[in-house]
């Protein structure tokens, strides 16, 4: 198990060192970068880039002090304002934009897991066609055409909810019912296949024969088995969740992480852009490796000894 | 009497030969089969053809392409000709789909961004099959040490937040149809060079690749006759179901400014484009971008989903 985890973290090491040098190559070479002069009118923003990316020094030694400011969760200045640090909007982002994504996740696990158990004991029934036909429209309805609709019917026209920012529960909603639709219909569908095939499996009619109560079964012994396959795409469907939260909170006026991200977008705020895609592929990676250690003590057949064959 | 006495005198040995006539028979005919064989291919369109959903699916493709060819003519309208006193127009015998902000008319703009999606779509989904295929099969067919290497860059690539990266490309390199499949295909390619590697892997121990070794077929000769050809299914498949991650993916950049610029017109950027527009209740401006997206996006869903099961020799019943 030390091992494993071990390997994991290397890779998931060597994966952020690449996302890194990857996003100072290209920084690098932007025509009209954060790095020429002309792009900034401000002196004390032209002041504080200098200082934090030693642009009088040739690139190999901007790339390893780059490499150092980075290790020190020192993520630069911004080029539009020129108080703040990348690490004053992640202060004051990040908090939020957490909220949102853990609250879609608990959603649209546990609703997923549920629709999908509903289904797989209601095989070929209404209900399992209708939860499949919904999972099949959860995934197709891209989160931020959800979003305008949501907002459309629900906030405009009937006025049950708030059509924006982020105070109260009630504004929780309709953003976490956009995020949240697609990852579920996704744990739903997972759920259901996985289930399907581990209930016509012998050990289950076992457990049938002892005469455990369905319930029992389903939850003791079917589900447990079947939820394997869902603890593995976690890590996907935590990138898309992540990433839907940039149109989301642009949609609703959430004054998150993602808000601020896409609005360095939008001004080619270059030092932004770089330190929050480092952030996120950090935190997205650092999931990974938690998603990945889950999975190894979860399955019995990841052992310490075994040697790495099958699905890499 | 007499006659009857012949008769009797019969035997199997006595029987002349004129008694019998010969029929003649075409000694290749006892090889064909009187039934027409069913092949692979035409038993899995047999079964897809079943699927209800999934043929709902391809028929809705097969016009969306038709519209994405043919819909810009059918209009006299141009799809950037701003046409100011004539904005917001409900859809009409003159604009069927209406008009938006800017007065262009959704319909002949609804068929352009058709055009982008299928084509962002269908070429970053062959940029990842030409890829994964190479990859895939080189990885699992060399199988130890090269296979080793070649899935730890992968399981690397893995964790790189693909839209992240898309997004930092597109700052960089300037939106433009270009960077957006080129960043799409820089990361799109690693499911499929896993799903290729696994069968192969699968595939390559079967006994008949065996035999075909055993007779003395060359590496090339197994992977174009046997490994690939088993290896097709899947392959389709997960073409079925990148095609709509990238068409998602391109709405998506387009929604946040990052997608197509004018002259080309996109759904994302017709979404983005008609958001005020939903406040006031010019819901048709909204609508016809977002409906397109999403039932593209359930057409290859359902269609992935038939191809899935019509694919799968083990599926038959």
């Amino acid at each position: 198990m030390f091992r494993y985890i071990l390997k994991r973290l290397l890779i998931a090491l060597i994966t952020l060192w690449i996302i890194v040098t990857i996003t100072f190559v290209l920084m690098v070479s932007v025509p009209g970068s954060p790095f020429n002069s002309e792009q900034t009118s401000n002196e004390a923003i032209q002041a504080n880039l200098e200082a934090h990316y030693n642009l009088d020094k040739p690139y190999h030694i901007q790339y390893l002090l780059y490499l150092k400011s980075i290790a020190t969760l020192d993520l630069g200045p911004s080029i539009k304002q020129p108080s703040q640090t990348v690490n004053d909007l992640l202060g004051r982002g990040f908090p939020i934009s957490f909220e949102l994504g853990m609250v879609t996740i608990i959603v649209a696990v546990i609703s997923g897991i549920l629709l999908g158990i509903l289904s797989a004991l209601r095989h070929n029934g209404i209900i399992d066609y209708l939860a499949m036909g919904f999972a099949v429209l959860g995934i197709s309805i891209p989160n931020f055409i959800l979003a305008t609709f949501l907002i459309q019917q629900l906030a405009v026209n009937l006025k049950i909810f708030p059509v924006a920012t982020w105070s109260s529960p009630m504004h929780m909603v309709l953003p976490v019912i956009a995020l949240a639709t697609g990852p579920m219909a996704i744990i739903a569908r997972l759920t259901r296949s996985s289930m399907l095939e581990v209930l016509t499996q012998d050990y289950i009619k076992m457990a049938r024969a002892k005469g455990l109560s369905p319930w029992k079964i389903t939850i003791k012994h079917a589900l447990r088995n079947a939820l394997m396959p869902v603890v593995t795409i976690m890590g996907t469907l935590l990138a898309g969740i992540l990433t839907g939260t940039f149109v989301i909170e642009q949609i609703f006026a959430i004054p998150g992480m993602g808000k601020y991200f896409v609005e360095s977008v939008n001004q080619r705020d270059y030092p932004v852009i770089m330190g929050t895609t480092v952030f996120y592929s950090a935190f997205l990676i650092f999931m990974l490796l938690l998603v990945d250690i889950a999975y190894g003590i979860l399955d019995p057949r990841i052992k310490l000894h075994k040697k790495e064959g099958g699905e890499g | 009497m007499k006659q009857a006495e012949e008769v009797t005198k019969l035997s199997p040995a006595n029987v002349p030969d004129e008694w019998f006539t010969f029929i003649e028979v075409d000694k290749t005919e006892a090889e064909t089969v009187s039934r027409p064989s069913l092949s692979y291919w035409k038993d899995a369109w047999r079964r897809l053809r079943m699927n209800k959903m999934a043929m709902m699916g391809l028929v809705f493709l097969v016009l969306l392409t038709f519209m994405a060819i043919f819909g810009p003519m059918m209009t006299p309208y141009d799809v950037n000709v701003q046409d100011r006193p004539n904005q917001y127009q409900p859809p009409s015998a003159e604009h069927w789909f209406g008009t938006d902000n800017m007065g262009r008319d959704v319909f002949t703009r609804t068929w352009y961004g058709a055009r982008i999606s299928l084509f962002v779509g269908f070429v970053a989904a062959i940029i990842d099959v030409f890829i994964g295929i190479i990859w895939g099969g080189i990885s699992g067919y060399k199988g130890g040490r090269t296979d080793n290497i070649m899935m730890r860059i992968i399981e690397i690539l893995y964790g790189i937040p693909s839209l992240l990266v898309t997004i930092l490309l597109l700052v960089v390199f300037g939106p433009s149809l270009f960077t957006i499949i080129l960043a799409l295909a820089i990361t799109g390619w690693v499911g499929m060079a896993r799903i290729v590697r696994g069968q192969v892997l699968q595939i390559k121990n079967y006994e008949f690749v065996q035999a075909s070794k055993s007779y003395g077929a060359k590496s090339g000769r197994i992977i174009r006759k046997h490994l690939l050809p088993n290896t097709m299914g899947p392959i389709i498949v997960q073409m079925t179901l990148s095609i709509p991650t990238a068409i998602f993916a391109e709405a998506f950049l387009s929604f946040i400014g990052l997608g197509v610029q004018a002259p080309y017109a996109s759904w994302g950027v017709m979404a983005n484009d008609s958001l005020g527009a939903i406040l006031s209740g010019n819901w048709w401006t909204l609508f016809f971008p977002a409906f397109f997206i999403s039932f593209t996006m359930f057409a290859f869903n359902v269609l992935g989903d038939g191809l899935q099961d019509a694919l799968d020799p083990r599926l038959r019943k």
